[in-house]
């Protein structure tokens, strides 16, 4: 089948969502616009998220996943956008070309003016990680055991040991302890944890389950289901120091080791990938290397918060919009440089002469800081400064750019981002 | 019922053994103490068809290895196997090692191994891109080829089933005993009944050959450590590469797999029966061996899995084809160490010939049917094809393994198939969903599902794989 479309949308999770209504709110007609949802239904990773914490910035209320994805789905249906799911896109090169199969349509080759790639994160897994031992059952990613308990309705394990301490691993040590598991212990490789400091709180803290902080697992026991592991402490460049070797009886090893953006889809496009975030470079208008296909949310970089990921989205949705209207003049890009403990930075680059009257950038750094200020210089001049209590890996931080800043950072050919510490701060 | 043949072992011998008897009008049975075929060895190797320069000229290992190579594209395509005749270099690094290569040349020679050359460092550049700065020259070997092991076991256990053979999994052979010329084996609760026993049963052999006395033999477990890449990382390499041979074994290899992944490994440690245990130091002896045969290698960021898999390395030195000392009418096929693979169609060929030898009456069965039952694989249709299957049935139009693209359709067929999928693995085995590089993180509890409605068992009830690998504890709260 041959179809045309003129904004197709891949991924009909929180990104994928906003970003059809960014589309949609900018003057898009709604059949349009088609969202692409490989699962049964809209709503992405939300749906199994039914812890509450969600919303605070979008919306200034605290809701569940569900509820959070419910707001969206909503307009999406009151709107009449289009949507097909169980539709797995298998193709897309940089003509705007997608190929997509689904058990209602067989094979579609839709044409597309513009495209926007929102097919989220994966997690990784223990093979990515090599971690020696056997290869019993009972070796989940948080996120497999949080669909087993929240959506199935199944019990993954009793005593559970989980490695890393990203956001899911720390939901999922209270989920478990809620319906009766026993968390033995959350061990990270890093001296600090990747997750926020709200759910280390909330979900160790108030539970006792102790976070063990540059620890790792060493191997995995058991035949044919996890008898229990072997944990170790790691020196400064995170090798296991054999003295400190311990043996944990648990039958389930539970991994929050990080996530990683879906790009398989993007790189049939061609598409320039950042290697630090493993997501498209883009613009400030979230457009990628190739012309008319943008990116947002976390096939773009991953992101702690899912206001932020609506916000962008919502962006990127504008953006295709006056993309398929207007069309993008071809002035100047410039490029945002991470430098001196800033890790990354979300754009990449900027059309000078086009930036919004405020223009938010997104960075993260590679470590803890306290009290450090993070300075942007165009073109090697100091243009902002903003104070930072603390900053950590953890935490995505933004800055606004506006005003005087802007003007300036619009005649730059490059933006440096960097932290700095010291007394000047 | 009394069999006429019964096979301890689903392994790639045990199944094509199997197979190979079903062409004949005969009652076949074949056990194994897994859940599913290719349990043990056959699951975890390096998927090589060797050409058949490294076994000692004269010995069995020699002459059933290049016998199997020759066999392997025609079984193959009848099995809807993937296989690919890729072409292996053995590198030789230094002046000081020509010798060694030259004598291997001169073996395979011996051997009969077709079109072997050895090729100086101009040439294995063109035939190799990545290779070694330091590799100087290499054997080269047009004829060999890489499979997937399980799957050609698991066909080839299947296409048997298809023509009458029986199978009984989950069956632990504890003894074997005979009565008025009729074998008995039993696990303890049920015996089976059969005329002949074929024993080809991997690291166990030794043991079960201590059931029916013959205790002449032994089998030394020996494991290797694998590492699979992501399939961003195949065209890594063309070829099969290897080092110069050891006293060890045949070394660290680095070979495309037949499904388009990059593998490293083994290396080769005597362990304990059963222990398929990866190690940190393993892991790393291997990539720092794997690195020395290429330009460049993947970094560790890209390996997807890693594994290891047990060797039964015979204490003679070569294949054990023979007969027991006691029972007459019991075949030991012991030893099938690497190229165990490569030889298992010639080693099944071989063990007909001697059952045959030893009265067992072979009556052609016209009924044989050496083409297995069609496997649809969605991804490798043409778009055609994808929308005609899907407008019959709208479950191959449904993704369940993103990153291997394997639909629903699929993932039920294997189920339902003769000798079909009961279990995660299973599923995984036949179809590669769960193979990715997601690792089955967003299809295990999808297959689980499907696992569960297509058995009408409980979502509790369904295993990774074997009865203890339980990955559900019952409901929530």
């Amino acid at each position: 089948m041959e179809q045309r479309i003129k904004i197709a949308i891949i991924g009909g999770g929180p990104a994928g969502l906003a970003a059809a209504l960014g589309a949609y709110e900018s003057g898009i007609k709604a059949e349009d616009i088609l969202i692409i949802e490989r699962d049964s239904c809209l709503g992405g990773i939300l749906n199994q998220c039914i812890h509450a914490g969600f919303g605070l910035h979008r919306f200034g209320e605290e809701l569940t996943g569900p509820e959070y994805a419910e707001r969206y789905i909503k307009k999406v249906r009151e709107a009449d956008i289009g949507f097909i799911t169980d539709a797995m896109v298998l193709a897309l090169n940089d003509n705007k070309d997608i190929t997509y199969i689904s058990p209602t349509t067989g094979i579609v080759h839709l044409k597309a003016e513009a495209v926007i790639l929102a097919m989220g994160c994966r997690e990784r897994t223990r093979g990515a990680l090599n971690i020696p031992g056997t290869r019993p059952a009972g070796i989940y990613t948080a996120g497999t055991a949080q669909r087993f308990v929240n959506i199935e309705g199944y019990m993954p394990g009793k005593e559970v040991v989980i490695l890393g301490s990203g956001d899911i691993g720390l939901i999922m040590a209270r989920r478990m302890t809620l319906e009766g598991a026993k968390v033995k212990a959350v061990c990270e490789l890093m001296p600090y944890s990747s997750g926020l400091a709200r759910n280390i709180a909330q979900c160790l803290d108030d539970f006792q389950i102790p976070l063990m902080l540059s620890h790792t697992v060493v191997k995995i026991h058991g035949k044919e289901r996890v008898t229990g592991v072997t944990i170790a402490e790691v020196d400064s460049s995170l090798k296991p120091i054999p003295d400190t070797y311990k043996y944990i009886s648990c039958d389930t090893l539970m991994l929050s080791v990080g996530l990683i953006p879906e790009n398989e889809v993007s790189k049939g496009a061609d598409i320039e990938i950042d290697r630090v975030t493993n997501g498209a470079v883009v613009d400030n208008f979230r457009q990628t290397s190739k012309s008319g296909i943008f990116a947002c949310g976390n096939v773009l970089h991953v992101h702690d918060l899912v206001d932020f990921v609506s916000m962008e989205s919502e962006l990127a949705g504008r953006s295709a919009a006056k993309y398929v209207t207007e069309g993008f003049s071809g002035e100047n890009k410039s490029d945002t440089v991470p430098k001196g403990g800033v890790r990354y930075v979300v754009p990449q680059k900027y059309y000078g002469s086009s930036i919004d009257e405020k223009t938010e950038f997104f960075y993260r750094v590679g470590k803890n800081y306290r009290n450090v200020s993070l300075n942007v210089l165009a073109d090697g001049t100091l243009i902002l400064k903003k104070k930072l209590v603390r900053a950590a890996p953890g935490e995505m931080g933004n800055i606004s750019l506006k005003g005087e800043a802007l003007d300036k950072a619009r005649k730059a050919s490059n933006l440096v981002f960097t932290i700095e510490e010291g007394e000047n701060v | 019922m009394i069999y006429d043949v019964v096979i301890i072992g689903a392994g790639v011998t045990g199944t094509l053994l199997a197979r190979e008897l079903t062409k004949y009008k005969l009652n076949i049975c074949f056990i194994d103490k897994g859940p599913d075929a290719a349990n043990a060895a056959s699951r975890a190797n390096s998927g090589i068809v060797h050409a058949g320069f490294d076994a000692k000229s004269g010995s069995l290992k020699a002459k059933l290895n290049v016998r199997g190579c020759k066999m392997m594209k025609r079984i193959t395509e009848e099995l809807c196997v993937g296989y690919r005749n890729i072409p292996s270099l053995v590198l030789c690094f230094s002046e000081s090692d020509r010798a060694a290569l030259n004598e291997l040349y001169e073996r395979g020679i011996k051997n009969g191994v077709p079109d072997l050359r050895i090729v100086e460092r101009d040439e294995l550049v063109k035939l190799e891109p990545n290779i070694s700065d330091k590799a100087i020259a290499a054997l080269y070997a047009p004829s060999a080829g890489i499979v997937s092991p399980y799957e050609l076991c698991i066909a080839a256990g299947e296409n048997a089933v298809q023509n009458g053979a029986s199978y009984i999994f989950n069956y632990e052979v504890k003894s074997i005993t005979e009565n008025d010329g009729i074998y008995i084996v039993s696990d303890g609760n049920s015996n089976v009944s059969a005329r002949y026993i074929v024993a080809a049963c991997g690291i166990h052999c030794d043991d079960i050959a201590a059931m029916s006395g013959d205790l002449d033999f032994e089998i030394i477990p020996r494991k290797g450590e694998y590492m699979l890449f992501d399939k961003s990382c195949a065209g890594c390499v063309r070829n099969v590469l290897f080092p110069l041979p050891t006293k060890n074994g045949k070394g660290v290899l680095v070979a495309p797999t037949a499904d388009g992944n990059l593998i490293i490994g083994p290396n080769a440690n005597v362990s304990e029966k059963d222990d398929t245990e990866t190690t940190a130091c393993g892991l790393n002896e291997i990539y720092e061996n794997a690195v020395k045969l290429v330009k460049t290698l993947p970094s560790l960021k890209n390996v997807i899995t890693s594994f290891a898999g047990q060797r039964p390395t015979p204490s003679t030195g070569d294949f054990i084809i023979k007969f027991s000392a006691k029972y007459k009418k019991m075949l030991h096929i012991a030893g099938i160490e690497s190229p165990g693979l490569a030889s298992s169609p010639a080693v099944a060929e071989y063990a007909v010939q001697l059952l045959s030898q030893a009265g067992l009456i072979l009556e052609p069965n016209i009924k044989f049917n050496p083409y297995r039952k069609k496997l649809i694989k969605i991804r490798e249709l043409s778009d055609d094809e994808k929308q005609k299957y899907i407008s019959k049935n709208p479950a191959y139009g449904k993704i369940i393994c993103r990153c291997e693209s394997i639909t629903e359709g699929e993932i039920v067929d294997a189920i339902q198939r003769p000798m079909g999928a009961t279990t995660i693995d299973g599923v995984k085995r036949r179809t590669r969903a769960g193979m990715g590089r997601c690792q089955g993180g967003f299809c295990m509890p999808r297959v689980t599902e499907i696992l569960s409605r297509e058995l009408k068992k409980d979502m509790s009830d369904i295993r990774k794989y074997g009865q203890d690998s339980i990955l559900l504890y019952g409901k929530t709260k």
